[in-house]
């Protein structure tokens, strides 16, 4: 690729090595990205990570498999119902049990519930990276709410610990769909007034359209998935490719952007959270009676074999390979993180942008350091 | 006590001693109001713990910076390092001593101006003295030796010198039409030709206060301290006194910015609408209320739209705040001043 004559470096200047993190207000937890740098345009940038590695694989392995669950809770700490959902899910899809309906729609409210709140998350740090604060305090203020529910529901707000193999620890408390019905159907009217502040703004389109492009074959080759991917154009998401609990019952579009940059990764998740929104909606609508929990032994105990099953995550694709020897515990246990492989594309975005472009890139890849160091 | 010594030294002491705990005060006390105000736009409450309504947390502050410990990183230059918030802090307060908060007035058959001096060159002083402060901004932040400083100091060099271009110029404009550069002669022909300047220079007005905007550091132009890129930027490793210097400068500074657009397009101390609302205004009713209590509310406003900004808008990126100024504002106050000087050349401007 040939530069034009302005950018061509000064012949005696000099590349500067900066560490950002993992201490760095903008990196989201304890990421750490060496970055050379030629003046302010970016020439390199190489992603450190491991500064959270707790083993969870392995620890895995020594825990019943309804003991997994919690630990599942505090990998991707922005999301534990979809964390739970995949796990149960692989585990239920060894064993072959089906879980009674109530339960997967239950499932099915606290996962949507739990991507919304994860993309307030989201859209509150990536544009209070971007310069803009008072976004992040009326997301936070959404999310409160949504916490409020699982913790009605669960006792937890953030480790929810919510699913269990073979269905739902408990039925939904009295007046919780009424109070879930109040929330979602005044959130379009907040995700409105948030994208009042930003979706039009000059300065916001200035910093976000044409940075951290991906095109849609180099974010397949990349293995991106979730919203990174369907902002360039690709209309993936597990929830319709491979429907698991009862997502084939309820009618919801997967929105996909065009040009792949961080512009419309953004337009991406902003109107995720209306489709969840939709669901959540149907879900209480058709929420069908009886017991929330299949007929399964009060030890579990899979036979013996292999399973992979993924759920779609607030992140991307979130999968879990399960292998078991016919035992209490997994043999082994892998996750697919979807922020792990999504951070592998962050050199490509970057290279060649300024320094604030790394940080849009960042906040725009929605990671979470738990998941990808687990 | 001989008159020279009384009008010489006395007065004007008493005078740079009040204005100094008046800018100071005020400075502290805007970090307050900027605290609550954005607390409220996004949906807090602010600081409320220290006093009634949290009224003395800017007291507390500067009273913890006072004994803090005072950090010098081991490997920065040690005197360029001290001298950074020194060259800043200073041209921030200086700017004060020709800024007129009011009109002349007597007390005791002595006539009393409620500022230091009215040199007549006054915009020319304060655009030099205010473009020392640059130096404060970059020489603090590669004395620190910290690689985060060093890039805060370089944007803001490029910035500081790029909008001062446009700024510059939009304040010829309001040369032109008051034909004088002392503040109170400004102040003073709006006056006479009953029109503040903000109503025929309102694209100098609007350049003038974009340009303050990014002169004083500030969101959406705040990139020398973007805190989410370079942490705080500049003054990453200040921390205790010096680092409250930095602070104090800031606020100072916008204070200077507010009260100079106060004075050049809102016409100063005078009560609003000298024109078109004349009669209302003048009426015995309003008359009490003195000229610097006006003054002080023109100020304010700014002051509110600076926070006001903060809370709205998200940062420009470097290379689009210097594409900014150099390719929009630049060209537009030129052809702005032109424009302006065939006005007054043809119809006498606003006189």
């Amino acid at each position: 690729m040939s530069e034009p004559e302005a950018l061509k470096p000064f012949p005696d200047s000099e590349e500067m090595e900066i560490s950002f993190g993992p201490q760095h207000p903008a990196t989201h937890g304890v990421l750490r990205v060496i970055v050379k740098l030629d003046g302010e345009r970016i020439v390199d940038a190489k992603p450190v990570i491991g500064y959270l590695h707790r083993g969870t694989e392995k620890i895995f392995e020594r825990e019943t498999y309804n003991g997994t669950i919690p630990h599942t809770d505090r990998m991707d700490y922005t999301a534990a119902a979809t964390n739970n959902q995949g796990l149960v899910g692989a585990v239920e899809k060894l064993m072959g049990v089906t879980i009674p309906p109530r339960a997967a729609y239950i499932r099915m409210m606290l996962a949507e519930l739990q991507r919304i709140a994860s993309h307030t998350i989201w859209l509150g740090t990536h544009a209070l990276d971007i310069g803009a604060q008072s976004p992040f305090f009326y997301t936070f203020e959404e999310r409160e709410k949504i916490l409020d529910l699982f913790e009605e529901y669960c006792g937890a707000r953030l480790t929810l610990n919510a699913m269990r193999v073979g269905g739902q620890p408990y039925d939904l408390p009295e007046g919780w769909t009424g109070r879930c019905r109040t929330f979602v159907d005044q959130l379009p009217a907040r995700v409105a007034e948030w994208e009042r502040l930003l979706t039009a703004n000059r300065i916001w389109k200035l910093r976000t359209v044409g940075v951290g492009v991906i095109s849609a074959a180099d974010a397949i080759e990349w293995g991106l998935t979730g919203p990174p991917l369907r902002g360039s154009g690709v209309k993936w998401d597990v929830r319709k490719v491979f429907p698991y609990d009862r997502y084939d019952e309820v009618a919801f579009e997967i929105p996909t952007g065009a040009g792949g940059d961080t512009y419309d990764r953004y337009l991406v998740r902003m109107e995720e959270m209306r489709q969840s929104v939709r669901i959540v909606q149907q879900c209480l609508a058709k929420l069908p009676d009886g017991p929330v929990m299949a007929k399964v032994p009060k030890v579990i105990k899979p036979p013996k074999g292999d399973v992979y099953f993924s759920v779609e995550g607030p992140k991307g694709e979130l999968g879990y390979y399960v292998v078991s020897d016919g035992g209490t515990n997994p043999y082994r246990l892998h996750v697919r993180p979807a922020c792990f492989i999504n951070l592998q594309a962050l050199p490509e975005m970057v290279r060649g942008q300024l320094v604030a472009d790394l940080i849009a890139v960042i906040g725009t890849l929605d990671i979470v350091l738990g998941e990808i160091d687990r | 006590m001989p008159a020279p010594l009384m009008t010489y030294l006395v007065i004007p002491l008493v005078k740079i001693v009040v204005i100094l705990a008046v800018v100071i005060l005020l400075a502290a006390y805007m970090s307050y109001f900027e605290r609550k105000v954005l607390a409220y736009m996004q949906i807090r409450i602010g600081p409320n713990r220290v006093g009634p309504r949290g009224w003395l947390q800017p007291i507390a502050d500067a009273l913890k910076l006072l004994v803090k410990e005072d950090i010098i990183p081991s490997r920065a230059e040690k005197l360029v390092y001290f001298l950074g918030p020194v060259l800043v802090v200073v041209p921030a307060l200086l700017v004060f001593s020709v800024i007129p908060f009011g009109p002349a007035f007597k007390v005791a058959g002595q006539v009393v101006t409620p500022y230091l001096t009215d040199v007549n060159i006054g915009i020319l002083f304060i655009l030099a003295v205010s473009s020392i402060g640059v130096y404060g901004v970059i020489l603090g932040g590669w004395a620190s030796n910290n690689k985060y400083s060093m890039m805060g100091g370089l944007r803001s060099a490029a910035q500081l010198v790029s909008y001062e271009v446009p700024m510059g110029l939009s304040v010829v404009t309001v040369l032109l039409m008051a034909n004088s550069l002392s503040l109170v002669k400004i102040v003073e022909a709006q006056q006479r030709s009953g029109v503040w300047y903000v109503f025929p220079g309102f694209i100098a007005f609007f350049i003038y206060f974009v340009c303050g905007v990014a002169e004083t550091n500030r969101n959406p132009f705040d990139l020398p301290e973007a805190e989410s890129e370079l942490v705080a930027g500049f003054h990453t490793e200040y921390s205790g006194m010096k680092f409250a210097f930095y602070f104090l400068a800031e606020y100072a500074n916008m204070v200077v910015i507010s009260s100079i657009a106060t004075v050049m397009f809102l016409g100063g101390w005078l009560p609003p609408f000298p024109n078109a609302l004349a009669a209302l205004w003048a009426s015995p009713a309003l008359a009490w209320i003195p000229p610097i209590a006006w003054f002080v509310l023109k100020m304010a406003v700014f002051l509110f739209v600076y926070i006001w900004f903060r809370g709205t808008f998200p940062r420009y990126r470097f290379d689009q705040l210097m594409a900014l100024g150099w390719k929009v504002f630049i060209p537009v106050s030129l052809v702005n001043l032109m424009a302006v000087a065939l006005g007054v050349l043809l119809i006498g401007g606003p006189r």
